[in-house]
């Protein structure tokens, strides 16, 4: 019989994560901190926001360069869920 | 200009999807049924010769390792909104086809060639960054051309039809490629030798009109890039004269019991604005537009105004029948209730079929009722319990844009 693959949770490459997120009165959204594994992180800067898709993780959504430490990576807010690339 | 997203749901599925990426996928209707068809492929799967439309077995035949996804329209949905957000930003006049094509109207004093080629470039390159999925577009002085165009522009990237280079890039085209062309034209022009696009601009205008009728005048304009509608706003407001319902269903419906299921909600809906509004309606008009762009739309006078579902469908199913036997793949179809007056209760009781009607209003007061307060799909009419495409709420999330019904019912579609 047919094999249906199950759609849309975590595979290889996309991680939805946790994030603490800041709504300003406008309804802009700003992500704050992420939680990965046990940790919690604090992202410390925002670089760069615009929709953006990934490949790579497969999805689309507002892409969020951000600044953890010394190391950025990309969060896409994906309608009301926010992953990243892994 | 006019933008198609490519094999739209197996591309939205590839771009979720990394791991079956690369191999050959397609999107199948109904999987766990044995009716089941294939309603997009990728790539791959096209070069094992697998089809739109054709069995779920028969693509198994043609490549047993083909990866069969069931479709996620919510997704397509969400992509295809993406789309239109990045559209409307160049332009407040566009017209969705479906979920995955659209019209832009990107005229003004300033525009020339050149720039709707940037233009074209840029939204392609859009499409693909911020969606992960790409785009055809096609950029012309017409809607015609511009769908054509894309066409052309196939699997990816921008073409640009000018009144300079249309003999080289359309006129070779079969003229069942251009919109409006369908089944049966194609077939009456076949016959007569009429094979590309060009023979019909070339041939002779009388004995175009003899055969074909204003149509066939109508559709050699369009072959000579004549064509001169406007790109009509998705959102054009439409004042109370009429109340309709149309939509554009999440995929072609090829058999006539898909069709005649989605007219069921419809007529439902319709039948439940009208009450809801405390007016009845005697005049039912319903349309219909194929995956060629044929389009139509039929109305029919009612002895008596009614507000009653049943009723409603019968006109719908009677219309339905008398038109539309001979259609391609059905992309939108709509229905419209006009010659509006208040309801009016008394007159049910001089009427001879009063006892049936006055069953009939008590179903439709239940189920009023019922949906108020527990949703619409509290209840449902068995007949539409047989394929997903009922379980569509017709006055719900998936109406797109109030399809513009073709002025005094007009057919453009000869058959
Ligand atoms: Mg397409």
């Amino acid at each position: 019989m047919l094999e249906l693959i199950p759609q849309d949770h975590n595979h290889e490459g996309k991680l939805y994560v946790p994030v603490w997120a800041y709504y300003d009165a406008c309804g802009n959204i700003k992500p704050l901190a992420l939680r990965l594994g046990d940790q919690n992180f604090i992202i410390d800067r925002i670089l760069d926001v615009r929709p953006g898709a990934s490949r790579k993780a497969g999805g689309c959504g507002i892409r969020y360069l951000c600044r953890i430490r010394e190391q950025r990576f990309a969060l896409y807010l994906e309608e009301d869920r926010w992953f990243m690339e892994s | 200009m006019h933008a198609d997203m490519n094999s739209f749901y197996a591309a939205v599925e590839c771009m979720h999807r990394p791991a079956e990426r690369a191999l050959p996928l397609a999107v199948g209707g109904d999987a766990e049924r044995r009716h089941g068809i294939i309603l997009a492929k990728n790539e791959y799967a096209k070069r094992y010769g697998i089809k739109t439309a054709e069995a779920l077995w028969q693509a198994r035949q043609k490549c047993p390792q083909l990866c069969i996804v069931p479709p996620d329209y919510p997704l397509y949905m969400r992509y295809s909104a993406l789309a239109r957000k990045i559209y409307a930003s160049y332009t407040p006049k566009t017209e969705s086809f479906g979920l995955d094509e659209c019209w832009l109207d990107l005229s003004d004093r300033h525009m020339d060639f050149r720039r709707a080629a940037r233009l074209a470039e840029e939204i392609h390159l859009r499409i693909i960054n911020e969606l992960g999925v790409t785009v055809s577009v096609g950029v012309s002085w017409n809607k015609v051309f511009a769908k054509l165009g894309s066409d052309l522009s196939k699997p990816d990237g921008t073409v640009v039809i000018t009144p300079g280079n249309y003999r080289e890039r359309i006129w070779p085209l079969p003229v069942g490629d251009l919109l409006y062309v369908g089944r049966a034209t194609e077939r009456k022009l076949r016959h007569a030798g009429i094979k590309s696009i060009g023979d019909l601009a070339r041939c002779p205008s009388r004995w175009l009109k003899e055969r074909l009728g204003k149509v066939g005048l109508m559709l050699q304009a369009f072959a000579r890039g004549e064509d001169r509608s406007e790109v009509s706003m998705s959102d054009d407001p439409e004042v109370i004269k009429s109340i309709g319902n149309s939509v554009t269903t999440p995929r072609d419906l090829i058999r006539d019991e898909e069709v005649k299921l989605v007219y069921f909600a419809l007529a439902e809906s319709v039948a439940a604005r009208l009450r809801e509004q405390g007016l009845t309606s005697s005049c039912i008009s319903i349309s219909l537009r194929d995956s060629r762009l044929c389009s139509a739309s039929h109305q029919r006078a009612l002895s008596r105004p009614t507000d009653l579902t049943m009723e409603i469908l019968d006109e719908v199913m009677a219309l339905y029948e008398e038109h539309f036997q001979e259609r391609g793949p059905v992309r939108s179809l709509g229905i419209k209730a006009s010659k509006l007056q208040p309801a009016d209760p008394e007159q049910l009781n001089f009427m001879p079929d009063r006892a049936r009607r006055e069953q009939y209003a008590r179903i439709d007061r239940t189920v009023d009722g019922l949906r108020r307060r527990f949703g619409y799909a509290a209840v449902r009419r068995a007949y539409l319990l047989k394929d997903e495409l009922g379980r569509l709420d017709a006055k719900g999330s998936h109406v797109i844009a109030p399809v513009p019904f073709i002025k005094g019912g007009e057919t453009i579609c000869s058959n």
